[in-house]
């Protein structure tokens, strides 16, 4: 029976794939609540009135992670699936959670069909030259 | 204390974030170019498909596979303390199509990545950003080695619109790099300009 339990140790690696299937984190919702979809470089940035969210019992890990992450420099959605391992869609609904709790928000992107403004363009043009 | 910065009462500033995607065939240098400008090493993201009940993931002659991933890396700039440009390596495989509609969104323009020895394989990039009316330069990768044509025999093989900008580049020069992305928001920039300015003679 040991030996099993040890066998188990080293059963799964890395390549194996993750542990528990990404969308078991999020109760298998595999779409948020927030009305809009969240962009891949929409930023996370923590709401200065939430409390200490390592003491919101309602939060998975993976929830306090998040505000964590954010609360040291905000993130996009793509930041945030990267160095959390964690699909692209998963982070989408964990984020859209923790919307709609007022725990976060998130910085709208330009909205789709619409341009830049020429002088965000003029700015990007400088900043790129001056690198 | 990380909360420390609201002790001021004041908000710290959000950045805007803008982007441009990097598009062409497998292995024509994509992440080589978002590693040469960006600040941080290349960073991946996936999605997972089908779970999300995709209709469009084609699993034909993987029928067993009921997940797919696709990876898309990407880079970040910091311009300005407000203003951040993010760089995504659009996932290859034409099947992935649908991911794309999402990356575009919002969108500054892109770079169609061209190697000159596997032309072809920017085809469905350069027919994509065609179709969706998203800015996009080409950009030539000169590998060592690699055959240079003249770039007006490279705009007839492509059969380029006159107005599309085409340049010469070396995606792992980090300056030559700077000087594509410059010419990407210029154009986006000309197009803007003449579409407000076609509204206005509209409405005039």
């Amino acid at each position: 029976m040991n030996d099993a339990g040890q066998d188990q140790q080293h059963w799964f690696d890395g390549e194996a794939g993750p542990v528990v299937r990404p969308y078991a984190m999020t109760r298998g919702r595999t779409s948020s609540a927030t009305r809009h979809r969240l962009d891949l470089i929409a930023i996370v940035v923590p709401e200065p009135t939430a409390g200490d969210p390592g003491r919101d019992q309602t939060l998975s890990p993976e929830h306090v992670e998040i505000v964590e992450r954010c609360s040291a420099s905000p993130q996009s959605i793509a930041e945030l699936s990267a160095s959390l391992d964690l699909p692209v869609g998963v982070v989408r609904v964990l984020v859209g959670d923790l919307v709609e709790d007022e725990i976060v928000h998130v910085t709208r992107p330009v909205p789709p069909a619409e341009l830049p403004d020429v002088n965000i363009l003029r700015e990007v043009i400088n900043g790129l030259r001056a690198l | 204390m990380v909360y420390g910065r609201s002790d001021h009462g004041r908000r710290p500033v959000e950045p805007v974030t803008l982007k441009i995607l990097v598009a062409g065939g497998f292995g024509v240098g994509k992440t080589t170019m978002v590693g040469a400008v960006s600040e941080i090493r290349p960073l991946r993201t996936e999605e997972m498909l089908s779970e999300a009940g995709r209709p469009v993931d084609d699993v034909d002659g993987v029928e067993g596979k009921t997940t797919t991933t696709v990876a898309m890396d990407f880079g970040r700039i910091t311009l300005d303390q407000d203003l951040i440009l993010y760089l995504f390596g659009t996932p290859g495989q034409d099947r992935f199509w649908f991911m794309w509609d999402d990356l575009v969104r919002g969108a500054i323009g892109a770079v169609v990545l061209v190697d000159t020895r596997r032309l072809a394989d920017c085809f469905p990039a350069v027919d994509y950003f065609e179709n969706s009316g998203l800015p996009f330069v080409v950009g030539v990768n000169c590998f060592e080695g690699a055959g240079r044509f003249p770039a007006e025999t490279v705009r007839a093989a492509l059969d380029l619109d006159p107005e599309v900008p085409l340049v010469m580049c070396d995606a792992r020069e980090r300056e030559s790099v700077k000087e594509v992305l410059v010419t990407v928001v210029e154009h986006a920039m000309t197009l803007a300009t003449r579409q407000r300015e076609h509204a206005a003679a509209i409405t005039t």
